[in-house]
């Protein structure tokens, strides 16, 4: 019998292992999967962590598709280090694209086109108000109400969805799309810009990558970020040190609904161009795996991100190359994530054979 | 007024995977741990629910299989939070996050299958009733089950002495444990027999509720399941009746539809997940009222120091 013994302080080098004992562990379980379905594991394998970076156009598909999971979870790692636990992001997304696809959509129906450098702002700017609002409920509710942020932030996602399905239904419809639930496209004056040429990779990767140096500047070289994360770790020490709980909860819900929402509004002026009932396939609830596959840290959460994209590929190809179901990938997004929070124990307790202990 | 009474039975019916889950959740954070998980664990029990009914045809072998598989899951929650000390939230919602991608996986199989038509249940002598008897004496056997389940609990948790354990085990796991009471096992005892009613509530809903697999079908229940144990402030009498209450909710959605109300069909769809919000803020907005009702230890991991 093992047990495990409690180490003397948090092994730094073991919550850096932890993820990549995590990810060994899970691509393990995938191969026993493939196996028991019949596939070649290596094929399968291969599929999630090889075929999605092979090519530089393969390559800038998984880049465009880390872009969101990227920048979501950068501000939910600023919520979760200040003990906020917003869940919801996923609706602050939804809520990002129809604000900033909904300023697209303006312009486009009134015929404005702006330069680009003016329009794009207005998008990703309504995009960050969007999210940032629908985020305040939660924060509101949670300030005046005392209601559990998991639950509200939660629930606020299925009503977002419907916002999305409302709109796209009814008033914002394109009169020319034959009746499908769809927006019209947004004019070419709102797109980002490609940041490589031929492909779908838009300038939205640069600013995930600036988001990501930003959050790493609040979380450890700023007064404000230095509170929220006292107030997550020790609410008493921050008291006593005077820093506001209310302000770290608005300030944390308000950074992660913003990035929330600007994920939204660059996914809608990105790859979309035009808002339907489909713009969002969970990609606020896989930023949640990317924020602890990421150790809540900025550098991690890039290449988290950059992973999770790859797995979400790797479960397009699995259906197209070998015939699984494509909601393969969210089991082994699920599976990471618990494995990880397993090795996690790692971190805190040594694996010891069993000694015999003294009643007593 | 006989369109009343139907609405009556539609909410008694809607309620009820509420209810179960609802109660299973209560177990949980009686003794002390909150369970994210829910929405995952119905959502797989509700896949195996519906295959063994699809195979077998039995509606009770259908709740076992849901029963076992959310009792699984459990197990695997059960035995990271309390021998591993991971974070209760996280692995909750790990679970949630795995059981919707399995359930998605492995239920691709029967989406668009239908179940054999049913024989409609009826409570002998007492379904003949006039109004009351459409209202109250034509349902599925599980949700006077399930009225049944409460109230044990009531009086497994006030009554007996298993309960007072469990209660104590949740309130102040030290003294618990100071007293000779093994923690741990009780409340992985509670983790279990939450995850299996958790799993009865997603077999109800596939094989009975909706009647049928698509992905999602869970659609949040699992989480409203999880408000209204503070809505109940952890009282299965009082979970039971919440229950109906938010079954109520979901039903007058269809009734206003029915009615040709002249509401976008998408308003009314959100109505469950506004009515839970607005109920929650409600009831949490006394702090100190919910501090005096909450299972002192909810959500704090427990290490044995000797």
């Amino acid at each position: 019998m093992l047990r495990l013994e409690a180490r003397p302080a948090p092994s730094q080098r073991m919550a850096l292992l932890s993820p990549l004992i995590a990810i060994a562990v899970t691509a393990l379980l995938a191969a026993v999967l493939f196996a028991a379905l019949g596939k070649d594991p290596v094929r399968g394998l291969a599929v999630f962590f090889f075929e999605p970076l092979n090519g530089l156009r393969a390559t800038s598909e998984v880049l465009l598709k880390a872009t969101p999971l990227i920048v979501i979870a950068l501000g939910l790692a600023v919520c979760y280090r200040a003990n906020v636990w917003n869940i919801g992001a996923e609706g602050q997304y939804l809520l990002g694209a129809v604000a900033g696809g909904g300023m697209a959509l303006w312009l486009t129906a009134n015929g404005i086109v702006l330069p680009k450098v003016l329009s794009l702002t207005l998008v990703l700017l309504c995009g960050v108000l969007g999210g940032m609002f629908w985020a305040s409920i939660v924060a509101l509710l949670r300030d005046r109400f005392n209601a559990s942020e998991i639950l509200v932030s939660l629930m606020l996602v299925y009503v977002a969805q419907q916002v999305v399905n409302y709109l796209v239904f009814g008033p914002w419809k394109d009169p020319g799309g034959f009746n499908f639930p769809q927006t019209r496209t947004f004019d070419a004056s709102t797109w980002l810009p490609p940041l490589i040429e031929r492909t779908r990779l838009h300038i939205g990767f640069l600013l995930a990558l600036l988001a990501a140096g930003l959050t790493w500047l609040f979380m450890f070289r700023s007064y404000r970020g230095f509170a929220l994360q006292v107030g997550g770790l020790a609410p008493a020490a921050a008291r006593y040190a005077g820093f506001s709980s209310r302000g770290a909860l608005w300030l944390a819900l308000g950074v992660s609904g913003g990035m929330a929402g600007l994920a939204g509004a660059m996914e809608a002026a990105g790859p979309l161009r035009q808002l339907t009932p489909h713009i969002s396939t969970g990609l606020g609830f896989t930023a949640i795996i990317v924020v602890f596959v990421g150790r809540l840290h900025p550098l991690g959460i890039v290449a988290a991100g950059v992973l999770l994209s790859m797995m979400l590929i790797g479960g397009e190809l699995a259906q197209s190359r070998l015939g699984l179901p494509n909601a393969l990938s969210s089991v082994f997004q699920g599976l990471l994530l618990v494995v990880l929070l397993a090795s996690d124990t790692l971190i805190h307790y040594r694996v010891r054979g069993a000694r015999k202990v003294v009643a007593g | 007024m006989n369109e009343f009474a139907l609405l009556i039975a539609a909410t008694l019916l809607a309620g009820t995977p509420l209810a179960l889950a609802g109660l299973g959740l209560l177990i949980n954070e009686r003794a002390g741990v909150l369970n994210l998980g829910a929405e995952g664990m119905m959502l797989v029990a509700a896949v195996a629910g519906f295959a063994v009914a699809l195979s077998t045809g039995s509606d009770l072998l259908a709740f076992a299989a849901g029963a076992a598989a959310g009792a699984l899951l459990a197990a695997v929650f059960g035995l990271l939070v309390i021998w591993l000390n991971t974070n209760q939230y996280a692995t909750g919602l790990a679970l949630s996050l795995f059981g919707y991608g399995f359930s998605a996986f492995v239920g691709v199989g029967v989406v668009g299958k239908k179940l054999a038509d049913r024989t409609a249940f009826e409570v002998p002598g007492l379904a003949q009733l006039p109004w009351l008897g459409d209202a109250l004496f034509k349902q599925h056997p599980m949700v006077y089950a399930t009225m049944a389940i409460a109230v044990g609990m009531a009086a497994f948790f006030y009554k007996s002495r298993t309960g007072l354990v469990l209660r104590a085990v949740g309130e102040s796991p030290e003294s618990a444990h100071a007293l000779g009471y093994p923690v741990r096992r009780v409340r992985f005892l509670a983790v279990l027999a939450g995850g299996a009613l958790c799993g009865v509530a997603g077999a109800f809903l596939s094989v009975v509720y909706a009647p049928l697999w698509v992905e999602g079908l869970t659609a949040g229940r699992g989480w409203i399941a999880l408000a209204l144990t503070t809505f109940a402030t952890w009282r299965p009498i009082r979970l039971l009746l919440g229950a109906y209450l938010f079954g109520g909710v979901t039903m007058l959605q269809f009734q206003l539809q029915g009615m040709g109300v002249e509401v976008p069909s998408q308003w009314l769809a959100m109505l469950p997940y506004i009515a839970t919000i607005v109920v929650l803020a409600l009831i949490s907005r006394n702090a100190a009222f919910i501090r005096i009702n909450m299972p002192a230890s909810l959500g704090k991991p427990f290490h044995p120091s000797h």
